[in-house]
């Protein structure tokens, strides 16, 4: 295999028992040989001892105790498979309204979203979540699978149909790629294989289409930044004087002689080495980890950014964002948050709701800014020290962040900046 | 732009780096889970390079069953020299002459169960706030739906359905005294990635992965090897195999087949034909299906 230059595709996909989700992630296993004999033959008693015949695929999916006992999906489960042309990551989440806050986490590093229709019920309720969680997370590619074919005699109008319902749907949000293939995962049609009974349909089969979806430009190569992990000095033979800022590059790229910016002191200096392990680089690029030193002393420590001097992120107290709600409790109204952005930790006040949204309508609403377990509300954040931030939409590194309730020590609330 | 992507395992190192730096930075007293197994050699190969030039700034954390292969203590050794790293034993036998656990009995008894305790204490007495370990999602069922940062109770407990959400790369390492973390760092990484990883940087790992041959016992399906631990059964037959470890836990319980492959070349060949999970030869997770999730729940790695 070609590892030189295969890629990594992260996908997620949302659904419910119902709509066929655990057996297409099943056939996207089985049929791409990702499955080994002793879970094949682990399914195959369990399947004995419920009565199915022959091998539920949903089966493989299957994960914890209490979520084998309920047949449901309660946290994401990370899964993996290798084809010849890419390295996949599947972050299945349950698709259920309590679970947004799943959907919403493995969402926050996806490029791709499958979202399952029935063919026979077309888009739903839970559809129009799905969609609306991926536009707002950002992912980049949606492909909508319209499943169950078989079950509508691999009708084209019943595809139409979801199309046009999809369409309808999502003129409304702002999704950049939207993709539609008919299958049965059951079966295995237009999943790894292309259907026989689909004549009418041109496309390509799923996994083909998560092979070659083109992903190189879904992260952001413009806007330099460099948020400072740790600052690494080795204080030993050959290294005395040596400084280095360690980190991961969050967006664009960065090569030394570059004139760069501290943020948020605004001293300035050029670059003067990019190191790794394996020696200096020429060149630094999202999203390697890598160890910078400058021409200058400069007291910089971690939560500092670096970025290019002409082009600069916007360093703000005051931000808005679109926020998620996380945990059973509340939002304490005017209550103290620790808030996490890139390698930055401050304090932040949730000073103002400024509405609610309606996940399964879109619809605004302002009376109502109480801030419970999987809401989604534009709120006001003032923080202690400014952020470095950029919008959301054109920087998912830089635009992101998480509120943590320092009573609980819990994650509570993720954000994007607007 | 096109030249400016990283392919799947660059990506793989420089997420597993970005970990690794978090981890040493939102706590106080770090320690790499050092079994001698693969795992656990790239990720301290990995800790390496993400604070080159500096030293590892972690000390090394081995759990001794006192049931090892002396390849691995040897190796262990070895490489402890060689990085000037500090090493911390938690022995289970110290474990078991205080009283804090009980021996299993009988052909089939280990002290893989037994390790949790010794594990807990260890952490305990060296006031360790996160414990990295090679742990893989791609691994089984629970591990499945593991975080990077993992929080551990108080009791060492992990609570699956009541994990904090981990959301982009904002990892939330805040704890109470007496709380500690687990650190995955290689959570993405499946067998065959840390094998063309072995590959790729050329890492030195225990001979015991490379085909050797050795006296064996045929058990539950695999080549458990002799040794001064291995209770005989009644047509236990001892034999000479050529065989080799897909994965290294004691060496009463790990089991390994028969293979030809005496290079990396040759298992990175051998992995990626290989019809059988790696932990298929681990008799610690054949005692039932939620075998793993089990021991997890009470602390294990």
């Amino acid at each position: 295999m070609e590892i030189d230059k295969n890629q990594l595709l992260r996908f997620t996909t949302a659904g419910s028992v119902d709509d066929g989700k655990s057996t297409l992630i099943g056939r996207l296993l089985f049929d791409s040989k990702s499955i080994f004999e002793d879970q094949i033959s682990a399914v195959e008693t369990t399947s004995k001892k419920k009565g199915h015949e022959g091998v539920d695929l949903a089966l493989f999916t299957d994960g914890l105790r209490d979520e084998r006992e309920q047949g449901i999906t309660i946290d994401v489960a990370y899964r993996y498979f290798t084809t010849p042309k890419r390295k996949f990551i599947i972050a299945d989440t349950p698709g259920h309204i309590q679970y947004t806050r799943n959907m919403v986490t493995g969402a926050s590093t996806a490029n791709a979203a499958i979202i399952l229709v029935d063919a026979r019920h077309g888009v739903i309720e839970q559809t129009k979540r799905h969609a609306f969680i991926a536009s707002l997370l950002q992912i980049p590619h949606i492909i909508v699978c319209v499943n169950k074919m078989d079950l509508v005699d691999f009708d084209e109008k019943a595809y139409n149909n979801v199309i046009s319902q999809f369409e309808e749907f999502s003129s409304k949000l702002l999704v950049r790629d939207v993709r539609f293939i008919p299958i049965s995962a059951l079966l295995g049609d237009n999943v790894v294989n292309r259907s026989e009974d689909m004549d009418w349909y041109q496309g390509a089969p799923l996994l083909h289409t998560l092979e070659t979806l083109h992903i190189s430009s879904d992260v952001n190569k413009v806007d330099a930044r460099f948020p400072v992990q740790t600052v690494i000095r080795p204080q030993r033979e050959g290294y005395i004087d040596y400084r280095g800022y360690a980190g991961r590059i969050a967006s664009g790229i960065f090569r030394p002689g570059d004139e760069v910016t501290v943020m948020p002191s605004g001293f300035t200096s050029k670059i003067s080495s990019i190191d790794t392990f394996d020696g200096p680089v020429q060149e630094a690029f999202v999203p390697m980890s890598v160890t910078m030193t400058l021409e200058d002393d400069i007291d910089i420590s971690r939560g500092d950014m670096i970025v290019r001097s002409n082009n600069k992120a916007e360093a703000s107290q005051d931000v808005e964002v679109m926020l998620c709600w996380l945990n059973d409790k509340p939002a304490k109204p005017r209550a103290k948050y620790a808030i996490r952005h890139t390698t930055n930790e401050q304090l932040a006040m949730i000073k103002e709701v400024i509405y609610k949204i309606d996940i399964n309508t879109l619809e605004r609403k302002s009376d109502d800014t109480e801030l419970n377990m999987n809401d989604i509300c534009k709120v006001k954040i003032r923080t202690t020290k400014p952020l470095m931030i950029d919008p959301y939409r054109e920087n998912r590194n830089t635009g992101s962040i998480i509120l943590i309730d320092e009573s609980t020590n819990e994650t509570v609330a993720a954000g994007m900046v607007v | 732009m096109s030249k400016y992507y990283l392919n799947y395992l660059d990506e793989l190192e420089s997420e597993a780096i970005y970990v690794l730096r978090e981890v040493y930075s939102q706590f106080q007293n770090p320690v790499i889970l050092f079994s001698g197994g693969k795992d656990s050699i790239v990720l301290t190969h990995l800790a390496k390079k993400a604070f080159f030039p500096a030293k590892i700034p972690f000390a090394l954390m081995h759990v001794d069953t006192g049931h090892n292969f002396p390849e691995t203590i040897q190796f262990r050794d070895d490489l402890i020299e060689k990085l000037g790293a500090r090493l911390i034993v938690g022995s289970v036998q110290e474990s078991i002459d205080n009283g804090r656990v009980a021996e299993e009995k009988g052909k089939n008894a280990t002290r893989n169960a037994l390790q949790t305790t010794t594990l807990l204490d260890a952490i305990e007495s060296n006031k360790v706030d996160c414990a990295i370990g090679g742990g893989r999602r791609d691994e089984e069922k629970a591990r499945a739906k593991e975080r990077f940062f993992s929080h551990r109770d108080d009791f060492g407990q992990w609570d699956p359905k009541n994990q904090r959400p981990e959301l982009w790369n904002l990892f939330n390492g805040k704890c109470f005294e007496g709380e500690h973390f687990r650190a995955f760092p290689i959570s993405n990484w499946t067998e065959m990635d840390v094998w063309n990883y072995i590959k790729r940087e050329n890492i030195e790992i225990p001979s015991l992965y490379f085909a050797h041959e050795r006296e064996v016992v045929w058990r539950n399906g695999s080549w458990i090897p002799n040794s001064e631990y291995l209770i005989m059964d009644e047509g236990d037959e001892i034999v000479r195999k050529k065989i080799r470890f897909r994965t290294l836990g004691d060496i009463t319980i790990t089991g390994g087949i028969e293979s030809e492959a005496d290079t990396l070349e040759k298992i990175v060949e051998e992995v990626s034909a290989m019809r059988q999970t790696e932990r298929g030869n681990r008799a610690d997770d054949k005692r039932s299906e939620t075998a793993m999730e089990d021991r997890k729940r009470q602390g294990y790695f």
